[in-house]
């Protein structure tokens, strides 16, 4: 381990402690990886490769596999209908036989998104490096690691090598201080974070999300705001760990056990930025004034209180931005004014790496409980994983939510993109609790909102863009 | 990988910015297991547009293909690290592509394929545009030796990384680089705690 006097960042310490060798004259560090995490969309090239040049996977004990981004949520019994996603599906599987790595198919109990899997097998920890092809990889930071989303040739380089050359980057910290009102949660905290700093406003950074509502909040929630982080174009984003981060851990099948549980937590407690320690740069948000947060334009910097109205782009300063809110507000088919609670939806999709585990379930259960859905709206609701299916299940989640006239789906990413069964129609809208609004994202034409699962659940109800405090008769 | 200096190909301009890359190739094209042949995808959805650039003389498809070189508003290739963007421009016949702010992760990923991501100041770019609006089809070169874009008289700065700079005029292959190094992966191996994660034996 590297003995340093000088103040260091949780970030810092975290690439000091997997420093294999250290670039000079402008070369990158090489970096260490705990632990790689595989699916079926970004991996395939990457066996090929290796293939082609007759290289090994180094570790496939530190590699682990699932099927999410291709699955259907529906009929997951029957073979998957769509001629492409089957062969990519069985291409994964015949790689992760070849190469000997642990896959967690269609049907098995810990098959799910990858970024639910990780964690909830205890494999994501503090203090380690977590890589996947996948952006959203950044959802592990939750726990005090550094998480990465990686392209293809870098899920090639680190089967290869376990490693990866990596340039130091900056640091940013992100303190949210304060008391979340009453319907305000961590997804409204990322959105707001967005908005504020823009898509490009973490281009470079990892993030550090600090500050006592970031301490307040559950690991899932941590896992919600560190998920966003891409979208906000940093590298990753990171929580200092915590007695939360212990606890969550402690039990499950894959963390550390007895002496090796009590040097694990000697270590972790030692993770957090230093008092004296400095950040590249800061940004700071007040919890107290938050309000359900949702976007109304096609990337998640474009975003209003639920309580505002569509902004008029002719009040953009940056031309750039002005063209883009502009063009925005032409796909999305709205009206600089109107306001966000008066636009009614089609679709409400509660589901997604960002917002699909127990906790966000039992947030969206509790609101729809007892009621009926809105006339004409489609409402899917699609747990994690099969893990999470079952846990919801046992709580009676599935006969609420079917009750309510939704659709209790399978596990897998769903209509978060446009890979799967579950798409919009084209011109449809739908308030999703997903990550990306980007144009046809969620189906070729599609509309997306970006919301919390308790706005979900409201706009479910109502039929337009709604928060719990808008219904009445019902207790949040 | 082929060892690169300079690249040329005509200027397309594309007058937008936070291209994102779902945008660039969307979601349904990522079902393929190949690397190659992606050309079909790129800008899917605007590419119905018959307004959309592509789709307009002298930048639609020609045959023979030519080389291209795009020219991009702020913050191109955001979002998802789907390689399969970089894939598909470089299939289309994009040799670099000019924008004053990169996705961390597309940058990356184009570093590793050979496609030249070159960093233009913002006033530039408008130059640039501005530069084929009054001659479309004008040629377009970035120079890696010297860090510098020409079209017609004029030339302008890009900013690249050294070691990605350094590894695309080698030609290098950063596995290999890598694995010159194995003996001390090795070494770090060997100093690993016990308590890190390992997915095998499943529990």
């Amino acid at each position: 381990m590297t003995e340093t006097a000088r103040p260091r960042t949780l970030a810092e310490k975290v690439w000091d402690d997997h420093l294999v060798v250290k670039g000079e004259d402008g070369a990158p560090d090489l970096i260490y990886i705990d632990l790689h995490l595989l699916h079926e969309v970004t991996s395939p090239q990457a066996f090929d490769g290796l293939r082609l040049a007759a290289r090994p996977v180094r570790r496939p004990d530190l590699s682990i596999a699932t099927e999410d981004h291709n699955t259907p949520t529906l009929l997951i019994d029957r073979p998957i209908a769509d001629p492409i996603s089957r062969i990519q599906i069985d291409t994964l599987r015949a790689n992760a036989k070849e190469f000997g790595i642990r896959l967690h198919s269609l049907g098995d109990i810990e098959q799910g998104i990858v970024h639910v899997v990780g964690p909830q097998l205890g494999l994501t920890m503090p203090g380690i490096t977590v890589v996947c092809g996948d952006s959203h990889t950044s959802t592990h930071g939750a726990f005090g690691a550094m998480a990465l989303g990686i392209g293809t040739s870098e899920v090639e380089h680190v089967l290869a090598t376990q490693t990866l050359p990596l340039k130091p980057f900056k640091t940013m910290a992100i303190t949210v201080d304060g008391e979340l009102k009453p319907g305000v949660t961590a997804k409204d905290i990322i959105l707001a974070i967005i908005a504020k700093i823009g898509t490009g406003g973490g281009q470079g950074y990892v993030l550090e999300y600090r500050g006592s509502a970031i301490r307040a909040l559950s690991m899932e929630g941590r896992m919600t705001v560190c998920n966003m982080s891409i979208e906000a174009g940093a590298r990753a984003g990171m929580v200092a760990p915590d007695a939360t981060t212990y606890a969550y851990l402690k039990g499950r099948s894959h963390a550390p056990e007895g002496a090796d549980w009590d040097a694990a937590l000697a270590y972790w407690e030692t993770l957090g930025t230093d008092d004296d320690a400095v950040f590249d740069a800061e940004v700071f948000l007040d919890a107290n004034e938050l309000e359900p947060f949702v976007t109304w334009g096609t990337n998640p910097g474009q975003g209003v209180s639920l309580s505002g109205v569509v902004p008029n782009p002719a009040d953009v300063a940056d031309p750039n931005e002005r063209a883009s809110a502009e063009r925005a507000l032409a796909y999305m088919d709205l009206k600089a004014g109107t306001p966000m609670k008066a636009i009614p939806v089609d679709a409400v999709f509660m589901g997604s790496c960002t917002n699909s585990r127990i906790e966000d379930l039992r947030a969206f259960a509790s609101i729809i409980k007892g009621q009926k859905k809105a006339d004409g709206v489609r409402v899917m609701v699609v747990p994690g994983s099969a893990r999470v299916r079952l846990e919801a299940e046992a709580e009676g989640i599935d006969k609420i939510v079917e009750e309510f006239g939704a659709e209790w789906r399978f596990a897998g990413c769903s209509m978060c993109l446009g890979m799967n069964p579950d798409q919009l129609a084209p011109g449809e809208r739908c308030a999703s609790t997903s990550n990306r609004n980007f144009e046809g994202r969620q189906g070729k034409g599609g509309r997306t909102h970006l919301v919390s699962p308790l706005v979900a659940a409201a706009t479910a109800i109502r039929g337009t863009l709604s928060s719990p405090s808008d219904l009445m008769a019902v207790s949040v | 990988m082929d060892k690169i200096e300079t690249v040329s190909g005509i200027g397309v301009p594309l007058e937008r910015g936070n291209v994102d890359t779902d945008q660039i190739i969307p979601a349904e094209f990522l079902k393929r297991v190949t690397k190659t042949g992606f050309d079909d995808a790129l800008f899917y959805a605007w590419r119905q547009d018959p307004e959309f650039v592509l789709n307009r003389a002298p930048f639609a498809v020609a045959s023979p293909p030519q080389n291209r070189i795009l020219v991009a508003g702020p913050d191109f290739g955001t979002g998802s690290s789907r390689e399969h963007a970089v894939w598909a421009l470089r299939d289309y016949g994009f040799q670099a592509v000019l924008s004053a702010r990169f996705g961390d992760i597309f940058r990356g990923n184009s570093g590793k394929q050979g496609l030249v991501a070159a960093q233009v100041a913002e006033s530039d770019i408008g130059a640039i545009w501005a530069a084929i609006d009054a001659a479309p089809g004008i040629e377009i070169t970035v120079d890696l030796v010297e860090r510098e874009v020409r079209i017609g008289a004029a030339s302008y700065p890009f900013e690249i990384d050294d070691y990605t700079r350094w590894r695309l005029l080698e030609g290098l292959d950063d596995i290999a680089l890598t694995l010159r190094d194995e003996a001390q992966i090795t070494a770090f191996e060997s100093q690993r705690e016990r308590w890190r994660p390992v997915t095998l034996p499943a529990k």
